[in-house]
């Protein structure tokens, strides 16, 4: 296998079932230190799957993957965070004992796990809701805490499955720039699933669109303006327009 | 106002219960409806009475009784927590021991009963364990639900963030668990007065059940029933307390 640093994961010919089900077809996928790549397919063809592999929480059928530099699923597990779909806030703890959870598991004490992450609040926009239970945060919330959470495990690999699928239009627009802004200050390689061609497109370096089941890489695109400040600007730009007609051709063209 | 009636309507109906018992027991209308002496057939005022009078006897036996169904609900609830965590922790321990817990659940208390007696004596010791052997099954079969209730995405999630497996069943199975243990609890702590009654009736030589007998036996109807009003007292104490510690722990509900 070839070693390369500056590749943080990579996937060569990476295919995937569930028993008889087929889910991944020789996937080819890298994705360089500190680069967002988002993933975006007809439901059901196997994203949040891919992710679970590159995680390590789970093992493909045939072919390799690596994140990290590492390529057994217990050391790409220490190189990766993973934000389920669903946040997975725990009703039982408090909003900031839920970010602290990272820190905990690896046996930091309360009040320095709490310290740690209490420091990250202020910027994420949720200073003084740290003592709030999940269930008392608005949908927005929950998914900044999630998010903090999954930052705070300090992975340089954090894999996003659709972070803002369950929120509405302005709330989601909203949490799109935010993200954007957290990644610009706190540089990660990230893999971004969505469904959403344009959030897909504002928030990566590149789109890999997949087709449907088995999802296989139909297209991959650049995104003209990742992550820009100004994110109504950016998405109106005609160059951005273009290439997302170009996505949702390839995205029905993969759907077939 | 809802919160004020649920508290003021239930006290309401059992005082009015109670009242139509006194009026009915001292003018003696149910003792000649029923062709009895006036005095097998007490009322309110006199079992009050008679708990008062007899007020060190009965607590003297009380706490025997009290002392069986709490050790009982103590042992049958470690031994649950216990079984529960070792059957999660165990894939092969859970098949193996499972099938086991279930038959000595199906062992019948009337049978043990008299047995534990004679090995062991008519001190608490026996009726501790029958107790324990009565209540530990709920707990164990609700909790270990409880602790497969968790969410598998869950679990995912505490991986990826460095979890280890006990990490995980602290952080997440345990309090997932918790509603269901409480469930198992409420069921134990329903049936421990019941069976510590009955373990008292196989051979003993104090608590509440032996004086029932006793004073039946010798028609002494007030008595048995200021035993009897003691008894309800301990259940629904039990069960309160039981609810209030749900409240208390599970907070996120
Ligand atoms: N644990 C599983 N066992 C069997 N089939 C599964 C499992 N998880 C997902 N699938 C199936 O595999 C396919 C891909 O699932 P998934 O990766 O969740 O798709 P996506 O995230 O793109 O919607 C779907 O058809 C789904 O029903
Ligand atoms: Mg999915």
């Amino acid at each position: 296998m070839r070693k390369d640093n500056s590749v943080s994961v990579a996937a060569r010919g990476l295919s995937h079932s569930y028993g008889e089900l087929r889910s991944l077809q020789r996937i080819d996928l890298a994705a360089a230190d500190g680069e967002v790549v988002a993933l975006v397919g007809p439901s059901g063809c196997g994203k949040s799957t891919l992710l679970e592999i590159v995680c390590g929480l789970r093992e493909p059928s045939t072919g390799e993957v690596e994140a990290g530099g590492a390529a057994g699923a217990t050391g790409r597990l220490a190189h990766c965070a993973y934000m389920p779909q669903r946040d997975l806030l725990l009703p039982w703890f408090s909003a900031l004992d839920n970010a602290a959870l990272a820190l905990r598991n690896r046996g930091a004490g309360k009040a320095e796990a709490r310290r740690e992450a209490g420091a990250l609040f202020e910027r994420f926009g949720l200073a003084g809701f740290e003592g709030a239970r999940p269930q008392e945060l608005s949908g927005g919330m929950r998914q900044r805490v999630a998010f903090l959470r999954t930052l705070v495990a300090g992975k340089p690999v954090l894999a996003l499955d659709e972070p803002f699928a369950s929120l509405d239009a302005i709330s989601r627009a909203e949490m799109q720039g935010w993200l954007a802004g957290a990644l610009r200050a706190d540089s990660r390689t990230v893999l971004l699933v969505s469904h959403d061609i344009e959030e897909a497109l504002y928030l990566a370096d590149r789109v890999v669109v997949l087709s449907a089941r088995p999802g296989r890489i139909v297209t991959e695109l650049s995104a003209p303006h990742p992550r820009a400040e100004d994110r109504d600007h950016a998405v109106t730009d005609p160059a951005f327009v273009t290439v997302r007609e170009h996505a949702l051709v390839s995205l029905r063209e993969g759907a077939r | 106002m809802r919160a004020v009636l649920r508290i003021v309507l239930p006290i309401a109906l059992i005082a009015a219960l109670v009242g139509l018992w006194q009026i009915a027991a001292s003018t003696g209308w149910i003792a000649e409806a029923l062709n009895l002496e006036p005095f097998l057939v007490p009322s309110p005022a006199e079992v009050g009475d008679a708990i008062w009078n007899n007020r060190t006897l009965l607590w003297e036996n009380t706490w025997v009784t009290l002392r069986e169904i709490l050790f009982g609900l103590l042992a049958g609830a470690a031994v649950g927590v216990g079984l529960a965590t070792a059957m999660r922790f165990s894939r092969v321990l859970r098949d193996a021991v499972f099938p086991l817990t279930v038959a000595v659940q199906a062992v019948p208390i009337v049978v043990i009963a008299p047995i534990l007696v004679v090995w062991f004596g008519y001190g608490i010791g026996p009726k501790v364990v029958i107790v324990a052997f009565a209540v530990f099954f709920p707990i164990t079969v609700n909790l270990l639900d409880g602790l497969r209730a968790v969410d598998p995405e869950a679990v995912k999630m505490m991986r990826t963030l460095d979890a280890s497996r006990w990490a995980t069943f602290r952080r997440v199975e345990v309090p997932t668990a918790l509603p269901y243990f409480f469930s198992g609890a409420k069921v134990a702590v329903a049936i421990a007065p019941i069976v510590a009654l009955f373990a008292e009736l196989a051979g003993s030589n104090a608590g509440l059940m032996r004086l029932i007998v006793q004073d039946n036996a010798n028609l002494e109807i007030a008595r048995v029933f200021a035993a009897t009003v003691i008894l309800i007292a301990i259940g629904v104490l039990l069960v309160g307390l039981t609810a209030l510690a749900q409240r208390l722990v599970v907070t996120w509900r």
